[in-house]
């Protein structure tokens, strides 16, 4: 490939197509058609060039040197003031653009038919997003990443205000001010170690020795922000309104990548920047961990909408990588990023079951359900995969990440996993009881009577994700071999490997 | 003799200012009503003209014994103020024809007010500078009235008049005090001048009257009033111009004359700073009138700004110029989306008249969220820059109380332009507005553009306005 720049190509591709888009759209006029056909052009266009990115990360996955340490693909340019634009990868942000890229142009499919106003400004803020998204995961300078990091807010700020539910307007604000105001104190923090440090490049603040005091209140900063968007216990309130509020897609991309940029953080930043403040906080993530694991899935018992209760069930396996990060284990970390690529796929894959029998019902209401095996057969048995992958079935991704957080977890505190596995056995509590309630019984809901099963648009997007789901429950090494060295690096300082 | 050389480097353009508007006048007296059209294209290019010859006087100079000194650092806001001034008198131009109001005395008090900026801005001297903010106000006040048959219009030029005379006089009070206690009204020896009580006395009753202004807390209360109640286009120039010179003329004072009391006034301007803030933020919060939002907005900016200033010279100058021209830029498109809203018998002010508009005008809703993002600090444009390098200049000296209130009164600004952004995408669209002209359309197009060019290639800009204060770096 020489030295073109492919992080650039791939994170900038998707906005390329938006304003092609866009300026197209706005130079062809009205042109006789009507709004819908217009807007079905712009997503098919949209379609194109999110497939179009997914193809130029597959590049990305090729050029990528397994064994290689450190970042790969690097490309620099100053930018300002000592800050520059510097794009790299490593094992783990590779395979978090994978998911952002698989993710998108499904996201879009998903949409296809279910989102009939304003298509093209749909469109474009999806790709607006997909760049911010990827360009998080791969920015390697402070300030960049806080550029993209804080960006994203806004497409995402639009996508559940305009196309959300009916309290959409107050999920929105609610979702903006929380991730914002965490962001502001990160952003002081990073001005900071910009000021001590003199620089803003990741790599040299790798390996940059901050005070220990000063490493507390640095950690605390980057803490607020993370931890607002993983989100922990307690700051996680935004998420279940968010979600329930955010169009299908919405919810797919939000639980499939934004909630992952936390713990990416966790890892890219609070580990090797602040190793001593990390031991330090080591109990304290650990008892949030658990408190989030095991009161989130209580409270997803409890709940009468289905998005919202697979809102819970994330904030409880989001719950899962926390523990792995902070377990300060080979196994844990890389159990975390594993857990992270997991729940992408199986929340994604989740968010969308509910969006097909939403589409056909237009309720979320789980007691509107029951019986849909006997008109969905297809459909109940995706639902059933996805079921059990959530739940942590051998065989699927699911399990491999919960099982070896919890090992990561034991090895550094017996009650922090102890804990954790008592999160695992609700999980199986209400996830079987929400698909028996909706799956299993008499149809009692005339609604029901005339529905159809799974069309062909169904099939294509949840298609990759059971791919996915199953082949990294079978062969986890896949992500194992590719996120070793960033799993180490992350712990280097900790355990001064 | 008079040295004409020195004399043009240090006064150059407020010369051609003053002959232009002088010409001005006489043309005005001979071609009456002919002249009207004439005026407004001429006048910006007057500007213009002004801001080129900043440019290429750049290292400026000192001439009348003193009484003027001209440094890279006044004349960065020169430019910018001219500029700004010529881009709000050709958007003015449409506005005033529709209101039968197009006079050729509009672009001639744009230009005194703009030699007044000329003035203060190059003023070494508190006399000068006295005698170049009469020179403004008094062109600003009769810009607020400028619509004399309208009630809203008179009230703002009255208030504005009453209120702002009311500063000179402490303002004047202040220089007298400090002429007493100091012997000089030259800045230089007032710095070099040792401190007494009297000194301080008068140096914060002339904070107070340049707090006034440049519209700081407590000396706000006429902003809101006066943008809401002047013409549009006055507003448009009120807000971007006189703030960008005031600005940079109060901390041009405090960082060369007072410099040697630093300690008094920063602790002055850090309370004036953080009253700016709150007062600002939470003001906007319950403004429904777009002009109003933007009267108390501008507040808040003006906290911030005064946040590097409270930083000391050395490191908040350049900070202060930067972030006040991404400021100045943004409220250049903001005031040119507010002279977009027109509909069917005249102009609406509502934030709720911009439903949906990205629906009705596609173009210009995406140019305002870009304004809107930038001028609210938000990472994507120049704005984040502004707040960046302002947050960075407090960090270096220190005050830390400072940087946890701007954060909060970034958080608490973004309730109020997260609304605008929401009532342009997510609410129904309303009736469309009435065309009003290229001009404007372009000016908000431009200053989105820009704001996002700046943010991309930050770095010359921020070279700039580093090698513009590299005077104040010891």
């Amino acid at each position: 490939m020489g030295n073109f720049p492919i992080l650039t190509a791939v994170t900038f591709l998707p906005l390329a197509g938006a304003l092609l888009i866009m300026l197209v759209q706005s130079a062809t006029g009205s042109n006789g058609q009507d709004e819908e056909t217009r807007g079905r052009q712009s997503l098919m266009a949209g379609l194109i060039f999110s497939a179009a990115t997914f193809l130029a990360s597959l590049v990305m996955l090729v050029s990528f040197e397994v064994d290689a340490p450190g970042y790969q693909l690097v490309e620099e340019v100053s930018w300002f003031a000592g800050i520059q634009y510097k794009l790299g990868i490593d094992g783990m942000s590779l395979l978090l653009i994978l998911l952002t890229t698989l993710l998108t142009p499904i996201s879009l499919v998903a949409s296809y038919g279910t989102v009939k106003q304003r298509l093209t400004e749909y469109t474009i803020a999806f790709l607006v997003l997909e760049t911010f998204m990827i360009g998080v995961f791969c920015a390697m300078d402070l300030v960049l990443f806080y550029v993209f990091f804080e960006a994203g807010l806004i497409p995402m700020f639009i996508i559940i205000g305009v196309w959300g539910g009916a309290e959409r307007i107050y999920a929105s604000f609610k979702f903006f001010l929380y991730t914002l105001l965490g962001s502001l104190f990160m952003l002081a923090a990073i001005v900071f170690m910009y000021m001590q440090a003199g620089t803003s490049d990741i790599t040299v603040l790798e390996t940059y020795a901050f005070a220990p005091e000063v490493q507390t209140w640095l950690w605390l900063a980057f803490f607020a922000s993370f931890a607002v968007k993983l989100p922990m216990f307690p700051v996680h309130t935004w998420l279940p309104d968010a979600h329930v509020q955010a169009p299908t897609a919405g919810s797919v991309i939000l639980a499939g990548v934004l909630l992952k940029m936390g713990g990416y953080g966790f890892l890219r930043f609070s580990l090797p920047m602040f190793p001593d403040a990390s031991q330090f906080f080591q109990p304290m993530m650990f008892a949030l961990s658990v408190i989030a694991i095991v009161y989130a899935s209580l409270v997803a018992f409890r709940q009468t909408d289905m998005k919202k209760l697979i809102a819970y069930s994330s904030v409880a396996h989001m719950g899962f990588v926390t523990l792995g990060i902070f377990s300060f284990t080979e196994v844990g970390v890389q159990g975390a990023i594993f857990q992270m690529i997991s729940h992408g796929l199986i929340s994604g894959a989740l968010f969308l079951i509910v969006g097909m029998v939403y589409d056909r019902v237009h309720t979320r209401e789980i007691a509107a359900y029951g019986g849909l095996v006997n008109k969905m057969p297809i459909y109940a048995a995706i639902f059933m995969l996805f079921t059990m992958a959530n739940v942590g079935l051998p065989g699927t991704s699911g399990f491999v990440g919960e099982i070896l957080t919890m090992t990561g977890a034991f090895q550094a505190s017996t009650w922090a996993a102890a804990g954790a596995a008592l999160g695992v056995i609700f999980s199986a509590v209400y996830m079987l009881t929400l698909y028996r309630r909706t799956v299993f019984g008499p149809v009692t809901n005339p609604a029901l009577e005339n529905i159809t099963d799974v069309g062909k648009k169904d099939l294509i997007t949840i298609t990759p994700l059971i791919i996915g789901t199953i082949l990294l429950g079978i062969t986890p090494n896949l992500v194992f071999d590719i996120t070793r060295e960033s799993s180490l690096r992350a712990l280097q300082m900790i355990t001064g490997g | 003799m008079l040295d004409f050389q020195a004399m043009i480097s240090a006064i150059g353009p407020e010369l051609l200012l003053a002959l232009a508007g002088l010409a001005g006048v006489l043309a005005g007296a001979y071609m009456g009503d002919r002249f009207n059209g004439l005026s407004f294209k001429l006048g910006a290019v007057t500007l213009l003209l002004a801001a080129l010859v900043v440019i290429m006087n750049w290292e400026g100079g000192e001439a009348f014994g003193g009484l003027v000194t001209t440094t890279p650092f006044v004349n960065f806001a020169k430019c910018i103020s001219f500029i700004a001034g010529a881009v709000t008198l050709l958007m003015a131009e449409g506005f005033l024809k529709r209101h039968e109001t197009i006079r050729y005395e509009y672009p001639l008090l744009v230009i005194f007010a703009s030699l007044g900026m000329g003035i203060i801005l190059s003023a070494s001297n508190l006399m000068t500078l006295y005698m170049g903010i009469e020179t403004l106000s008094l062109s600003s006040y009769v810009l607020a009235s400028f619509h004399r048959d309208s009630i809203r219009s008179s009230e703002a030029g009255l208030k504005y008049f009453v209120l702002g005379a009311l500063a000179s006089g402490i303002l004047l009070y202040g220089i007298s005090l400090v002429y007493g206690f100091t012997g000089s009204t030259d800045y230089g020896d007032i710095a070099s001048s040792e401190r007494t009580i009297g000194l301080v006395f008068g140096m914060v009753l002339m904070i107070s009257g340049m707090a006034f202004k440049v519209s700081a807390a407590p000396m706000h209360v006429w902003t809101p009033d006066v943008y809401e109640g002047a013409p549009s286009p006055v507003v448009a120039f009120f807000a971007t111009a006189p703030k960008m010179a005031s600005m940079v003329v109060f901390a041009n004072l405090l960082f060369t004359a007072f410099t040697g009391v630093f300690e008094d006034w920063q602790m002055i301007i850090a309370i004036i700073a953080t009253l700016s803030m709150l007062i600002g933020a939470f003001g906007a919060l319950i403004q429904n009138n777009l002009k109003r939002l933007l009267g108390y907005s501008s507040i808040a900016n003006m906290g911030y700004a005064l946040v590097a200033v409270a930083a000391g010279a050395e490191y908040g100058a350049a900070a202060l110029l930067v972030f006040m021209t991404s400021y100045v830029i943004a409220s250049i498109g903001l005031f040119g989306g507010v002279l977009s809203m027109r509909r069917e018998g005249g102009m609406v002010e509502n934030i709720d008249e911009l439903a949906g508009l990205v629906r009705r005008r596609t173009g210009l809703a995406l140019a305002l969220t870009v304004l809107v993002i930038s001028v609210s600090g938000f990472p994507l444009a120049v704005g984040f820059i502004g707040k960046l390098v302002v947050f960075q200049a407090g960090w270096n000296a220190g005050l830390l109380p400072l940087l946890i209130v701007l954060v909060l009164s970034s958080v608490l600004a973004f309730g109020y332009y997260l609304r605008i952004i929401l009532v342009m995408w997510v609410k129904e669209p309303v009736e469309r507005f009435q065309p009003v002209g290229s001009t404007v359309s372009l000016s908000v197009y431009a200053a989105a553009a820009a704001c996002l060019v700046l943010f991309v290639f930050a770095s010359p800009f921020l070279d700039w306005a580093t090698q513009a204060s590299a005077g104040f770096i010891q």
